[in-house]
């Protein structure tokens, strides 16, 4: 008798499985129809399946229900908080990156004690007060910081003043947003909002439409 | 089903002990069924099944709740079985002398408790023969065999539960299948 091929018991398995393909099927078959000895083979590892999944389950004692909930640790299950974090790497990424950034904004507020302002050629520095004097026109945004700022020409452009005061004349003109920044909330919704502004250009008008 | 047992996870992660109670009951002889196949002892099965559940427990913070539970749980508890089968292995040499004896080995003294006679075989009841059967597996195809037949589990599943590949289960499958053939091949 010629040896069996060797398929014929993958076959088998992928059949119980429930794995096999027709055509798989068919072969294993045929091959069937003409051994004896697969047949048998085949017939014995049916039974075998057979008798295994007819195993009727077992149920739990009685008592076993209790037997856990009375051994059940006293405290409520404990909270792990780094859990969290593993599961969500991004937010801890971006909380992290939000802490550094706001470090870095509060310490500018904190160390920027300096008198500055945005350099225009046609105002005059008195002090600690910067000055637009009448007649003149000063075209772009101005920015001062730690000094007061009197207008009493135009601004054509916004104008904002960090921790210090403004003083309007009442020939003052400022075609843009004007606003005073002394607290540390503002300060920081200043940056906030120049950054976006760097970011994405179109928002500036998108917030005037707003207000 | 799975919606409500995930709904009472949330529960006992937010602090209500009672809500596992009902997970419990709910998967009570599932779980004991499988350790009682693989341990082939009542009180043995009893006990792992509950630490199954102990530990399914306290390390509930750690179970993914996008899985099945049942997989979950079944891990732990195979694991379980798997280590109490280990732990009863003899730990020490069986070709060792045993002291005050002249040339005797341990092997002399091991209960014949694996292999019965032939004849002790076929009288058994077919349910106890099956057992029996199951038990004498090498044990990396017992628990896959169990998990397949006795628990009637999904290729996949088995492999989620033991974290294995597919392709090694199918393999061990197929292995486990043709051993039992062979065990029972005189039925």
């Amino acid at each position: 008798m010629e040896k069996c091929p060797e398929y014929v018991v993958h076959y088998m398995h992928a059949f119980l499985d429930g794995e096999i393909t027709n055509k798989e099927q068919r072969l294993m078959n045929e091959h069937l129809k003409e051994c004896e000895e697969c047949r048998n083979t085949f017939e014995e590892l049916e039974k075998t399946v057979i008798l295994f999944e007819g195993v009727d389950g077992l149920g739990a004692p009685a008592g076993f229900v209790s037997g856990v909930t009375t051994k059940l640790p006293k405290q409520p299950v404990k909270k792990d908080p780094t859990r969290w974090l593993r599961q969500h790497p991004f937010m801890v990424a971006a909380s992290l990156f939000l802490v550094l950034m706001s470090a870095s904004l509060f310490s500018n507020f904190e160390n920027e004690q300096q008198f500055s302002f945005t350099k225009q050629p046609n105002v005059i520095v008195e002090g600690q007060t910067v000055v637009v004097p009448a007649g003149e026109t000063v075209v772009g945004d101005l920015v001062v910081k730690n000094g007061d700022l009197r207008i009493e020409g135009q601004v054509d452009g916004d104008v904002t003043v960090i921790r210090g005061t403004k003083y309007m004349a009442s020939t003052a003109v400022i075609t843009g947003s004007s606003e005073e920044i002394d607290e540390m909330f503002d300060w920081l919704w200043y940056k906030m909002k120049s950054m976006a502004k760097d970011i994405i250009p179109g928002i500036k008008e998108q917030k005037l439409e707003n207000e | 089903m799975d919606e409500l047992i995930n709904k009472r996870i949330k529960e006992v992660l937010n602090g209500n002990q009672e809500a596992f109670e009902e997970i419990v009951i709910h998967f009570q002889h599932r779980l004991y069924h499988v350790c009682y196949r693989m341990l082939n002892n009542a009180a043995e099965a009893e006990d792992v099944a509950q630490e199954a559940f102990l530990r399914a427990y306290v390390n509930l913070e750690s179970y993914d709740q996008k899985r099945k539970f049942s997989t979950w749980l079944y891990r732990i508890a195979t694991n379980l079985c798997i280590d109490r089968i280990r732990k009863k292995k003899p730990d020490y040499y069986l070709d060792a002398t045993v002291p005050g004896t002249e040339g005797l080995d341990m092997y002399s003294q091991i209960a014949q408790q694996q292999q019965l006679p032939e004849e002790e075989v076929v009288k058994m009841e077919m349910k106890d023969r099956v057992q029996y059967e199951v038990n004498r597996l090498p044990e990396k195809y017992r628990t896959i065999i169990i998990l397949r037949y006795m628990e009637d589990l999904q290729l996949q599943e088995i492999a989620d539960i033991l974290e294995m590949p597919l392709g090694t289960v199918k393999t061990r499958v197929h292995r486990g299948r043709e051993a039992l053939r062979q065990q029972m091949g005189s039925m």
